[in-house]
């Protein structure tokens, strides 16, 4: 029987010789701090695509408010640090922090989860629009929390190293979700949900794992966000831009592709730096490019392909193309 | 007691604005199966459009203001549906065989396009809509009832009634039925579905653009984003009512109305609307997801 190996490639252990550089580079002041800012940017992005592309593109369902796990993470963190951990230990505390912030939003898709095993599609992706509305409207209506003023006092904890970290420690767990027996559930679920469940795969533990580690990873990298920009307010995880911007980082790069979303991710923001001279008018082409994507190349840039590295040694079976939802009278899709 | 009445008027007036765009999402819903998030923003454009129109039809051709209001009503609910059957045929119809998905992500795409461009060449000021009907306060017993409420309330209720006999009742309405029924079976009966989905984008938005003069009156502040939130709120009564069913809009918009004006009544802050509308979704979603007159669906294996 073959079996496929967990164990790591090269390739993981070459990123992951990388981390020094991202200690010391700064340290040095070898890089720029407008650089080291998209650079880490670049790396928050990337954590909050890859998990939205688990629900997104793995399983098939449409999640549209992934910044409001984002938002529960960095309040929940924020508050830790300025008002409950003693301010000294702060560097020492910060990983405990991001998990207790990633914690509190697994909790919240928990609860999003729920709806999951009853609806699917357009429903299900407004009960997720309606969460991010409601963890927004809730922050804004919290005075002690600074309400739509927004929270600050956080000390500047996140830096290359920890965002570098965290990037690399979430690409390797959903690799490692996604080509486990859950993550082949995951993709039977987008698949066929019934064929799934008739052939014993336990569709609700899977749906609710997905979500969980997802939303997990969305409040890491709100911890992250809050504690790199030391002010978050509500407005920072609105459906609109921030939800939308996850959106499109992870149909840009390519659903059910970590290769994909590390791509997308990375595109989406460095290009959005680059507009930045066009003012309004970045927001006029940024949705003009997503539409354009949708019609002409609707699996993104990756198109469900996978990179080398991200596919475990051994795994033969490649996640299978996801079929297109063929609608009567039109012609096969490829 | 009074002030009660006076504020469930006010809850009326809401409601049957929030009805008007709330029939484009839907209708477009009903016949395509396709949550059109762009609506809103076509309401915002239509919005525009009136201020643009009766502002020019007011200085420049000095023309009345009950003229203007009927002139400004025909030309916005025309422009706007010009508008929504443009964006179906080069966004929408492309993706008509696509996954509902990618059709999805692009009716976002197109309401940020909508909001932003706007934005760039308009400029983020609130406009103020000129007052076009004559204002004229009515008092009924101590409730005062203002020329504009019933302006409003009059015009929705025709619009409501004109929809619905003309999906109930005509050719074309019996067409977008069959077409929301079965889309492949329809043209074999000879429907012209491409020619019926731009008349039910056309409608909607015609509808939205005839609810954007009459907001304008009641709140004449308009500005870009004006689109998202009361775009979001006919969203959730769509929703609420039960999604595709037109009758079911019209009695989820009068409740997200009497949502929207009794929410500072019970609780202490009008900034709670939100949270009560958006939980209000979820409850629906959770315990009876098609909605107060939605049929529920049976999953075909």
């Amino acid at each position: 029987m073959h079996k496929t190996s967990r164990k790591p490639q090269l390739i993981w252990w070459v990123l992951l010789a990388f981390l020094p550089v991202t200690v010391v580079l700064p340290e040095l002041g070898l890089i720029n701090p407008y650089l080291q800012q998209v650079f880490m940017y670049v790396g928050i992005n990337i954590i909050l695509t890859v998990g939205l592309n688990l629900v997104n593109g793995y399983m098939g369902e449409f999640s549209v408010g992934h910044a409001g796990f984002m938002g529960v993470g960095a309040y929940v963190s924020a508050i830790l640090t300025v008002w409950v951990l003693p301010r000294q230990y702060g560097p020492f505390l910060f990983p405990f922090v991001l998990v207790a912030g990633g914690l509190a939003a697994a909790l919240a898709g928990l609860v999003v989860a729920i709806p999951s095993f009853r609806t699917r599609g357009d429903y299900l992706a407004i009960v997720t629009l309606a969460f991010n509305m409601i963890v927004k409207s809730a922050i804004e209506n919290i005075e002690a929390v600074g309400g739509p003023r927004g929270f600050m006092g956080m000390d500047k904890l996140t830096n290359m190293a920890w965002v570098y970290a965290w990037t690399l420690l979430t690409l390797y767990c959903v690799r490692n979700f996604v080509y486990s027996r859950y993550g082949r559930g995951v993709l039977s679920i987008r698949e066929d949900e019934v064929a799934a469940e008739l052939v014993t795969v336990n569709t609700r533990q899977c749906k609710v794992l997905a979500f969980v580690i997802a939303a997990f990873f969305a409040g890491v990298a709100g911890g992250l966000f809050a504690h790199l920009l030391q002010f978050i307010n509500p407005r920072s995880f609105a459906l609109f831009p921030k939800s939308t911007e996850i959106l499109v980082m992870v149909y840009l790069g390519g659903i059910g592709s970590i290769g994909g979303s590390v791509l997308g991710a990375t595109i989406f923001t460095v290009v959005l730096e680059l507009l930045r001279p066009l003012g309004v008018w970045r927001w006029v082409v940024v949705p003009l490019t997503l539409v354009l994507l949708m019609i002409f190349r609707p699996t993104g840039i990756m198109g469900l392909r996978e990179w080398r590295p991200f596919i475990p040694p051994g795994e033969l079976l490649r996640p299978a193309p996801g079929r297109q939802e063929v609608k009567a009278g039109a012609p096969a899709a490829d | 007691m009074v002030h009660i009445l006076q504020q469930v008027l006010n809850a009326l007036q809401l409601g049957s604005v929030y009805a008007l765009i709330c029939l484009g999402y839907t209708m477009v819903y009903g016949v395509l199966r396709l949550i059109n998030f762009a609506h809103g923003d076509v309401f915002m454009v239509a919005c525009y459009i009136g201020f643009f129109a009766t502002t020019y039809f007011l200085t420049r051709g000095h023309l009345a203001p009950t003229t203007t209001f009927v002139l400004g009503m025909m030309l916005a609910m025309m422009l706007t549906a010009l508008l929504a059957v443009l964006i179906e045929r080069v966004a929408y119809r492309p993706l008509r065989n696509a996954p509902r998905v990618s059709a999805v992500i692009t009716a976002l795409g197109v309401g940020i396009f909508l909001e932003n461009f706007t934005l760039a060449t308009l400029g983020p000021e609130p406009r103020h809509m000129p007052a076009l009907v004559p204002v004229v306060n009515y008092h009924v017993g101590g409730v005062v009832i203002s020329s504009v409420q019933v302006v409003t309330i009059a015009v929705a209720v025709l619009l409501m009634l004109l929809l619905d006999t003309t999906v109930m009742k005509t050719m074309t309405g019996m067409a977008m039925r069959a077409v929301s029924f079965d889309r492949t079976v329809a043209p074999l009966l000879g429907v012209p579905v491409n020619r019926i989905i731009s008349i039910t984008f056309a409608l909607g938005a015609a509808v939205a653009g005839a609810g954007g003069i009459l907001y304008g009156q009641a709140y004449p502040i308009i500005d870009p984003y004006m689109g998202i939130r009361i775009g979001w709120w006919a969203f959730i009564a769509a929703v609420v009512g039960g999604i595709g069913n037109i009758r079911g809009a019209m009695i989820g918009s009068f409740i997200l109305g009497f949502i929207e004006i009794f929410t500072p009544v019970v609780l202490p802050s009008s900034t709670y609307r939100d949270f009560v509308a958006f939980s209000l979704l979820l409850l629906f979603l959770v315990f009876r997801p098609t909605g107060i007159l939605g049929q529920p669906a049976t999953k075909k294996v």
